[in-house]
């Protein structure tokens, strides 16, 4: 699936939900379920610090060039919002995750996490995905010319 | 306008109506009424604040100190009026002891250049406590960081409370400057400022006081505490943002040098040389923030009227209403549990994060704050990414604490 048909396929998702509760529960559980980070890769060169909670980032280029996001976080909240951005995010091309408008949280109402005060890594987070896109992407190009 | 009669902070200490005075506090967040319990980043001001605001701007506003025209000198008079109304709540000696702020970090700064200017040299020593606010901890570091001068702090115990037996070791001759709070924004302590005063005097080592969080609770006297220098910020006292007060011992400001350069401070400029103005100009330069200033002295005010016994007391039964709720629930711990503590409860819960519990307070309608507070060195003290903290002011009420514990509750349902 394209990133833009995940994206739809989760807005239609959270439609279901009812209030804010049925939808955080979802969000906590989607937390829990978060693959976990080789410990490895758990260290301050993917970490990202926010004032409130942080993140570890890792991104690895898999065989057809696609990039594979692994992350983690101290807060469960945050951690829920990294699966759907890893779902979303994750196994794309480098270009395509370059140039993606990541529309899906504004249209879930979780607009408010990627706001300045909470300073929770999340805003920081999915630029660090572009920019490893980025790097990827050149990468790619170098080695093919 | 008569603000002395504009609120019932009469004889009888009404809780009721006194929150009835905040307009805000009718408000709803998320769709439920709104539970405020972060009145120590920032209080909420009471409707005869909001009214001397909006009376200056339409009855008075004119710049001061410099007009011949009438308007002028009735701004002027507003404005020095509020600093009467700060010398009279700090009972300083003078009105050459008032100066005006943006806020407490402002105050620290000045005096952390002025007097560091002045009288700090390499190798002096600067104590400062374990449970600082950035704001009493930075400009110290800029100051150590410019003169060689060396920061000394005293630990703060597992209960909350400073480690006065390392204070008295900390305190030699070579410590040229204290700089402590008076309560702690993150644990609620109120520190024994009055003793650690005397105990630097007797080494000629002057203090300062961070009053942020003691002015919106306690009688503030700074001739019976003999401080040097005692800073505040006007809104975490129902006052305005952008405006604050420094009262300091005219024998230092006046040995001090100014702090930045401009209109008002002067008394004659040339070319060549420019000779300052007297106290309280010589540390105000520009144009102030005349509105503060009329809304922090009517703020100050109507903390005095609401009388201090009462509303500790209200505060105290809601720290002590919200620390038995807060502590039936299993995994809470509450960080910071000195014997003498202002209203503010920070806390943590096993197995979750402050800004989960946060986020879903928030969805509650319950305003806490969530973090480290601006005390990264006192967090890491205790191994801890930060805390909840719930602080309650004089208009909170024991439904605010009942709406708190069944929201921690819940939250805890949710994350757990
Ligand atoms: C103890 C303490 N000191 C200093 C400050 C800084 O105050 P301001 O940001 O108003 O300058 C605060 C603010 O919350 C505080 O609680």
């Amino acid at each position: 699936m394209t990133i833009d048909q995940i994206q739809q396929e989760i807005i239609d998702e959270f439609s279901f939900f009812e209030d804010w509760m049925e939808k955080y529960e979802y969000i906590i559980d989607l937390g829990k379920g978060l693959p976990l980070i080789d410990a490895t890769k758990k260290n301050p060169d993917h970490l990202i610090k926010g004032c409130q909670s942080q993140v570890w980032l890792d991104a690895q280029a898999n065989q057809n060039g696609n990039i594979q996001f692994t992350a983690d976080s101290d807060a469960i909240i945050t951690k829920g919002i990294i699966a759907l951005l890893i779902r979303v995010l994750s196994n794309q091309t480098p270009q395509e995750i370059a140039s993606s408008e990541l529309r899906f949280i504004d249209a879930i109402g979780l607009k408010e996490h990627l706001s300045l005060t909470r300073s929770n890594g999340l805003v920081s987070m999915i630029k660090q995905m572009k920019l490893y896109a980025l790097a990827y992407q050149h990468k790619a190009q170098e080695s093919n010319d | 306008m008569d603000l002395s009669t504009t609120h019932s902070g009469t004889n009888t200490f009404d809780p009721k109506a006194i929150r009835a005075q905040f307009p805000l506090l009718e408000r709803d967040m998320n769709g439920k009424p709104l539970v405020f319990l972060d009145s120590a980043a920032s209080s909420q001001k009471p409707q005869v604040v909001l009214d001397a605001l909006n009376h200056y701007y339409t009855y008075l506003n004119a710049n001061v100190h410099r007009g011949v025209y009438t308007l002028s000198q009735e701004a002027t008079d507003a404005h020095e009026k509020g600093r009467e109304q700060a010398r009279a709540f700090l009972n300083a000696r003078s009105n050459r002891e008032v100066l005006f702020t943006r806020g407490t970090t402002e105050g620290i700064n000045l005096i952390a250049q002025c007097y560091g200017q002045a009288f700090i040299k390499e190798g002096d020593e600067i104590l400062i406590s374990g449970m600082e606010h950035h704001s009493n901890i930075v400009p110290w570091q800029i100051l150590a960081d410019r003169t060689g001068a060396v920061i000394k702090v005293i630990p703060v115990l597992e209960n909350g409370d400073l480690d006065m037996v390392a204070f008295d070791r900390l305190l030699t001759r070579k410590t040229k400057f204290v700089s402590v709070v008076h309560i702690s924004n993150s644990l609620g302590t109120i520190n024994p400022v009055k003793t650690i005063i005397e105990k630097a005097h007797a080494q000629n080592t002057p203090v300062l006081v961070d009053g942020a969080q003691a002015t919106p609770h306690l009688k503030i006297d700074v001739q019976a505490l003999d401080a040097d220098f005692y800073v505040f910020s006007g809104h975490i006292i129902f006052g305005p943002t952008g405006i604050g007060t420094l009262s300091g011992k005219e024998k230092w400001l006046e040995a001090m040098p100014p702090y930045q350069g401009g209109g008002e401070m002067i008394k004659t400029v040339t070319f060549e040389k420019t000779t300052y103005n007297e106290l309280h100009f010589k540390f105000e330069a520009g144009t102030p923030d005349i509105s503060g200033s009329v809304g922090i002295g009517v703020a100050m005010e109507y903390t005095q009227q609401l009388g201090y016994e009462a509303m500790q007391k209200h505060e105290q039964d809601l720290l002590h209403y919200a620390t038995e709720g807060l502590s039936q629930i299993e995994g809470l711990r509450i960080i910071g549990q000195a014997a003498h503590k202002a209203s503010v409860v920070s806390f943590l819960i096993q197995g979750t994060h402050p800004y989960d519990v946060g986020t879903i307070l928030d969805k509650l309608g319950i305003a806490v704050r969530t973090g480290h507070h601006c005390t990264q060195p006192l967090m890491d003290h205790f191994g801890i990414p930060g805390t909840i903290r719930a602080s309650f002011a004089v208009y909170n009420n024991r439904e605010d604490v009942e709406r708190l514990v069944e929201g921690v509750q819940r939250a805890t349902r949710m994350l757990l």
